[in-house]
This record gives structure tokens, C-alpha cells and sequence, in this order.
């Protein structure tokens, strides 16, 4: 915790009050809209409440995919039943709905205080093994080497979960999708010279969350959320087609997790265990890893958005 | 020392005031394009407020440009977000506010 801490509590304080009440309206809220607008507001303050609590990882993760794709997704998918549901408020709930939710809520806090006071010194939890065996690693940032070597096995799986998600997406949608090729898309000047200032930032910032990964805050899920922000403004902006499952982006989707199983597997030829890189090489392997993962955490975020809808955008 | 915490504080006041006029407007105007030219007018100017009195604090020359980058990019996204919602709105029909 910064000196500061003990100067920051009005602002801490204002934070700790308008969560709750965000969250709070967005359970209540009557409409779509309302609610999309909420969430995305409770996730820019969560992060910010990250911040504070000195977790950066947490909140780059929260601002880039919890807040940034998924409220993108949101807002697309709002778009989406504007144009097939009747877009009035919602219908009237039970009223105990909301009471039930925050009671549930409420009760979680209390044990996860709970859990929290009874802890002790706030010391517990493996942070002391961690710091011990990080000169193993092949990385100097404590958040990288616990992601992808010490719990290699979580952010693995997690991948193949994003992988097959991004499928299942793929096969659900019509073969026609998309606006055909040379068919003339509408464009909008203003849309078109700001994306060409932010993109180049946007992947400018995302080159430097994959390198400081290994040593600060960053890494392979926030760099491709920003690279999949970047791909969803060229798409709103019509200056990229929506991928469609060609063999680059075949290529590109399976890299990351193919590397991994690869990497993962590797030592298992030399009779040690499953994902036990060797210590020596453990860092350059998990920079480039880090680098495969970014590339195809990018295209299956941007696999999640529909196309704009075209003339032909009547029910599936 | 002194002189330049002084100054800081007197840029960040003006940017929460700023914030506050946009937010207000926001809120009290009549129709969207007002509420918009509230908002992104005076949030744009508030946040240079805020950014400079940050800037009068800052340690490192690394931190400064870091600031403006960010800056910029507020701009330029706001702007951008501004134009978008008030050309979806005229083209939904919305109908401008005239005090008759």
C-alpha cells in the first residue's frame, strides 16, 4: 500500500459507497439499456477499486475484458434485439427478485469478511511459496509466474475454454453472415480518422502489456483485449471484414493453445512432469508463449462480434 | 514547493468544477445534442484541468507523457463517441430542441 493510503480514504470511501449502489440499480434497473449503461460504469469503478488495492493485474483484466469486450458485447447484443424484440422496459418483476439477489449477495460479503478477519495478519495464502520459488520461473513479476508456470495448468485450460467458446460461436452462426465481398459498405468519415489515431495507439499499448508482462503488470489476456477492441472499431468502422474460418485464422485461433499443449507436454519426453519447464529457458519460452497466446486471445474476442447487419438482416 | 501544491490544488478544483457544470448540463438540459455538448465540452475541459494539476506533481518526465497520451486519447475517443451517438439519434429522428 502507497503512503498515501491513509490520505485517499474519502476517495476510497466514495468508492467502497458507489459500488454497492451501482450494482444495486443495475439489479433494480428497468431496461436493457440502463442496465448495459450501469455494468459498464460498476466495472470501470471496479477496476478503479483494483487500483487501489494495489492488485494492477486484476484491474487491467477488469477494465480490458470484464468492462471492455464484455459491455461491447453487451451493447452489440443490444443492438441485435432492438431490431427483433419489442424494446420497452422490461416486464414487471416478482418484487422480492431484487431482495432475494441482495440477500444473497449480502451474506456472501459477510463471509467473505468473515474469511478475511479470521485470517489473521492478512499474511495468509501462498504469496511467502511464491516468492520463494520465483527465482525458478524464468519471470520477475509474481502474477506472470503463478498464470503460467506454477498454475500453467489454470491459464491452459482456459484458453482451450476461450478456444471452444469461439467455435461454438462460429458454428451457430449463418453460413451467409456477413456483408458478401465488394459490396459497398456504408462509412463514416469522423468514425474512420479516429480510428486511425487510436488503433496504432491501441496496438502500440498492447505491444507493451505482452513485453511487461514478465516483469510488471501485463500479459497475454489484456494485450489481446485490447488488440480485439482494436479489431471491433475497424469492424464498426468497415475497414476490416469479420473473420471468417479461413486457414489464417484457423492458424491464428489454434496458435496459442497449440503452443501451450506443446510447451506443456515438452517435458514429459525428458521424464519430468507436465508443464515443469526447465528453469533455464522457462522465461524466453513464456515470452513467446505469451506472444501466441496474445494472437489468438485477439482473434477469438474479435470472433465473438457479429458483423454489422446488412439489407438481408431479417431473422436467422 | 509550496507555490506549486498550491497551483495543483487550484487545477484539480477547477477540473472538479468543470466535471460538475458537465454533469449538471447533463442532466438539467432539454434534448440530447445539448446534453451531449454539455457533457463532452465540459468533461474535455475538466479532465485538461485535472491532468495538468497532475502534471504540476508529476516526478518523471516518463509520467508526464504518459498523462498527455492519455489525455489525448479521452479526446479523441469522446469526440468520436459524441459524433457517433448524435448522428444515430438524427438519423432515428430525433428533433433538436428550440425554445418556442
Amino acid at each position: 500500500m502507497s503512503e498515501s493510503a491513509w490520505s485517499a480514504w474519502p476517495f476510497d470511501a466514495t468508492l467502497a459507497l458507489a459500488l454497492p449502489a451501482i450494482a444495486w440499480r443495475l439489479v433494480a434497473g428497468r431496461t436493457l439499456h440502463e442496465a448495459i449503461v450501469l455494468f459498464v460504469s460498476l466495472g470501470l469503478l471496479t477496476s478503479i477499486a483494483w487500483t487501489r488495492l494495489d492488485a494492477i493485474d486484476v484491474a487491467l483484466v477488469e477494465a480490458g475484458l470484464g468492462t471492455g469486450v464484455t459491455g461491447a458485447l453487451l451493447v452489440s447484443s443490444l443492438a441485435w434485439a432492438e431490431t427483433r424484440v419489442s424494446s420497452g422496459p422490461l416486464p414487471p418483476r416478482r418484487p422480492f427478485t431484487p431482495w432475494t439477489f441482495g440477500l444473497l449477495v449480502v451474506s456472501g460479503a459477510l463471509y467473505l469478511a468473515w474469511i478475511v478477519l479470521a485470517s489473521g495478519d492478512g499474511r495468509a495464502g501462498l504469496s511467502e511459496q511464491v516468492a520463494a520459488a520465483m527465482a525458478r520461473s524464468g519471470v520477475s513479476h509474481p502474477v506472470t509466474a503463478v498464470l503460467l508456470n506454477f498454475r500453467g495448468y489454470d491459464t491452459l485450460l482456459e484458453t482451450a475454454v476461450l478456444l471452444v467458446a469461439a467455435l461454438g460461436v462460429v458454428s451457430l452462426r449463418r453460413p451467409s453472415y456477413g456483408p458478401a465481398r465488394g459490396e459497398a459498405l456504408p462509412r463514416s468519415n469522423v468514425l474512420e480518422s479516429v480510428v486511425a489515431l487510436l488503433v496504432p495507439s491501441g496496438l502500440l499499448i498492447a505491444g507493451y502489456l505482452v513485453w511487461a508482462g514478465s516483469h510488471a503488470p501485463g500479459g497475454a489476456f489484456q494485450a489481446g483485449a485490447v488488440i480485439a477492441g482494436c479489431a471491433v472499431l475497424l469492424l464498426l468502422a468497415n475497414r476490416i471484414r469479420a473473420p471468417r474460418l479461413s486457414f489464417p485464422t484457423r492458424a491464428l485461433l489454434s496458435m496459442g493453445p497449440a503452443l501451450f499443449v506443446a510447451l506443456a507436454g515438452a517435458p514429459l519426453l525428458a521424464h519430468e512432469s507436465l508443464l515443469e519447464y526447465p528453469p533455464v529457458s522457462g522465461g524466453r519460452s513464456i515470452f513467446v508463449l505469451e506472444l501466441a497466446l496474445t494472437g489468438s486471445i485477439a482473434v477469438i474476442l474479435t470472433m465473438f462480434f457479429p458483423p454489422l447487419e446488412t439489407s438481408d438482416g431479417g431473422a436467422p | 514547493m509550496i507555490a506549486l501544491h498550491l497551483l495543483s490544488a487550484a487545477l484539480l478544483v477547477a477540473g472538479a468544477f468543470f466535471f460538475l457544470s458537465g454533469t449538471v448540463g447533463l442532466l438539467r438540459f432539454p434534448d440530447v445534442y445539448t446534453r451531449l455538448h454539455a457533457i463532452t465540452k465540459a468533461d474535455n475541459l475538466g479532465l485538461g484541468f485535472v491532468i495538468a494539476g497532475v502534471l504540476v506533481e508529476a516526478h518523471s518526465f516518463r509520467t508526464m507523457m504518459k498523462l498527455v497520451f492519455t489525455w489525448a486519447l479521452v479526446l479523441a475517443s469522446s469526440s468520436l463517441s459524441s459524433q457517433l451517438i448524435a448522428k444515430r439519434a438524427f438519423d432515428r429522428g430525433a428533433k433538436p430542441w428550440s425554445p418556442t
